[in-house]
């Protein structure tokens, strides 16, 4: 192309500027979301008397906070536990979804709407609403304080099979025929057509499983009080008692905590930015 | 490899009926096409005999079994898909051994089946590649591979090359038609393109709205349409019809033309009609406007306008006609056919006495 540019809508001085404005909004935005994620590390590295200066770069940096809470404190037990337990939901959370999803989109069975439209309506209530009845019947089936309790009820998750439905609706319906004739049962279906085609979706959403897990509080905070079963996240709150908190702590262990999320986020950046367009939330 | 027999199949969605009792029988080794406008069933039909729909009344007879309850795969067919439906995530060779893997056959056996029919589809260089790294014609072709490769009774095709450009659509036709004389496997062919059928088929089963119109070998339905809507969906460009009245033994169009009707018993509302290439320029005649001329090089095709009605013409030599010009129309009154104006259905033939349109 030459020099002659189509004629544009708006002149090049408002293509500047509007340029300038998003980029000026754009970056505030992204500092606002950075900040506390930098005075998160910035704490870290500060002694407990530096915690509330206001600068940035810590005048004395040490990595006692670390030490104190890798050693003091059985934290890497509860790393473990979190790993154990966000990984188990997310694995199996997405074997029952992908079936679940399949069977919805595709099986024909009495009443298919009705249980999708009562599943999807679970959508509407969150956690804090139903946690005293759901604490009530963990505790009946009798797994309070275990790992069952962190990990079974963590995996009844509308978002997955809802996802996955609308997946399996946009794959054409002839790859599945062809199975069919080819001598495909429902199951061979599943396994060797439906399941290796969602590898996209699953991946995305086997990161969303996990980062969810990872991060969440109030159920574990819920049903245990074993400090053997904590999760990271109870471990960084046990920092802060009723009249003090070491904050100290409670940021090197935030940074730690963060760590993993992090590197799975440059290993899996691709996919996260699938998933969160598809989704369409977060 | 086996016959097929269709016996009074309907098929209904809730209370809509759309396959109204359709019967037809498709010998041993013969390639059928089941042709017809979108909508007229016969997709739905090819999948009743595939197994992929429930069969709501009749039966569907393969090699002298009934298998209404049998389930896709112990019918001994394959399907060739209108978009392919190859598995994207597994390569060529994976997609044509997927149906013996499932069956268990041994892998040498498998590997030596899969390539008898890559050799004889010339896919041999694109076995390890996947779906998404095919051309449209390749891919129908590893379609083609996996039907062929568990030697089935019967082979079910579902408009495989709507999805292709035109120049590729007729060299897979010819591909097709080979194919079908080497292995003589019992064929069912589903298209909307009547040329599609006519080139192809040992015989055409032309539908509409869920019920059979005509059965017959191409030339049958060319010559011998039993109704308006065969003749008229048979034949490219489709035949003209002339609405009119049948008078002692005289067709009487608009403007004054009159076709003798031979010895036809008919009386009353009737249409002529005349394919357009049986329409030829007459030194005489009444005068027809030409209204559009398309030259092809092979071929001229004329649309002229004799009383109100619009005739097509396809003319074998080159002509040197502008539109408005004037020109005088000459035919076989044996080349005409007659239908009813009410049933639509056929009459018999007119008399074999050359004609001309008379003012």
């Amino acid at each position: 192309m030459s020099s002659k540019r189509p004629q544009p809508y708006f002149s090049r001085s408002q293509v500047t500027l509007v340029r300038g404005l998003w980029m000026v909004v754009t970056a505030i935005l992204a500092f606002m979301t950075l900040f506390p994620l930098l005075w998160m590390v910035s704490i870290a590295f500060k002694p407990a008397a530096e915690s509330f200066s206001s600068n940035l770069i810590p005048q004395s940096p040490t990595l006692d906070n670390f030490i104190y809470v890798l050693t003091a404190v059985p934290f890497v037990r509860y790393m473990a536990n979190s790993f154990v337990v966000s990984a188990t939901v997310t694995i199996v959370a997405l074997f029952f979804h992908t079936m679940a999803g399949y069977a919805l989109a595709r099986l024909r069975f009495p009443g298919r709407e009705v249980l999708f439209l009562s599943i999807f309506s679970t959508f509407l209530v969150s956690l804090p609403v139903i946690i005293v009845p759901l604490f009530v019947i963990v505790k009946a089936m009798g797994m309070l304080n275990s790992y069952a309790g962190l990990i079974i009820p963590a995996i009844f998750n509308a978002f997955g099979i809802f996802l996955l439905r609308q997946y399996y609706l946009s794959l054409p319906k002839e790859i599945e025929e062809a199975a069919r004739i080819d001598g495909a049962g429902y199951w061979r279906i599943y396994w060797s057509v439906i399941l290796p085609l969602s590898r996209p979706i699953m991946s995305a959403l086997a990161i969303l499983f996990f980062l969810a897990n990872w991060n969440s509080f109030l159920w574990p905070l819920t049903i245990t009080s074993d400090p053997n079963l904590w999760v990271v996240q109870l471990g960084i709150a046990n920092f802060k008692s009723q009249y003090s908190a070491s904050w100290n702590y409670m940021m090197a262990a935030s940074t730690i905590v963060a760590i993993p999320t992090l590197i799975l986020f440059v290993i899996f950046q691709r996919q996260i930015m699938d998933s969160l367009k598809t989704s369409g939330l977060k | 490899m086996a016959s097929v027999e269709i016996r009074n199949v309907v098929k209904r969605y809730g209370a809509l009926e759309v396959v109204h009792g359709v019967s037809a029988e498709i010998a041993d080794g013969e390639f059928v096409a089941l042709v017809g406008p979108s909508g007229c069933g016969k997709s739905t039909l090819l999948r009743m005999i595939a197994g992929l729909e429930e069969i709501s009344d009749g039966a569907v007879v393969i090699g002298g079994d009934i298998v209404n309850e049998v389930a896709p795969k112990d019918r001994n067919i394959s399907m060739v898909f209108q978009n392919y439906a190859l598995y994207p995530h597994m390569t060529v060779a994976e997609n044509m051994a997927f149906a013996l893997r499932l069956a268990r056959l041994p892998k040498d056996e498998q590997k030596k089946k899969v390539g008898e029919a890559a050799t004889m589809l010339g896919l041999e260089g694109l076995l390890d590649r996947y779906p998404g790294q095919l051309s449209g014609g390749q891919r129908q072709r590893v379609a083609m591979g996996r039907a062929i490769v568990r030697r089935p009774e019967v082979f079910l095709f579902d408009e495989p090359l709507s999805n292709l450009d035109a120049k590729l659509r007729v060299q897979m036709r010819a591909e097709i038609k080979g194919l079908h004389q080497r292995l003589r496997t019992t064929s069912i062919y589903v298209t909307h393109d009547q040329i599609e059928a006519m080139t192809m088929a040992d015989r055409i089963v032309v539908m509409r709205d869920g019920s059979v119109e005509q059965i017959g070998t191409p030339l049958e339905l060319f010559d011998n349409p039993r109704n308006l809507f065969v003749a008229s969906f048979i034949g490219s460009p489709s035949m003209n019809f002339i609405k009119g009245e049948i008078v002692d033994g005289t067709f009487r169009g608009p403007g004054g033309i009159i076709i003798p009707a031979g010895n036809l018993a008919h009386r009353g509302p009737a249409v002529a009609g005349i394919r357009p290439n049986k329409l030829q320029i007459g030194a005489t005649g009444p005068p027809a406007e030409v209204l559009i001329v398309e030259p092809t090089g092979d071929e001229t095709h004329l649309l002229v306008e004799l009383g109100g009605a619009q005739l097509a013409m396809l003319l074998r030599e080159r002509v040197s006609l502008a539109p408005g010009d004037q020109i005088g129309l000459a035919f076989a009154s044996a080349d005409v056919h007659f239908f009813d104006g009410q049933s639509t259905l056929r009459l018999g033939r007119g008399d074999a006495t050359r004609g001309t349109l008379e003012a």
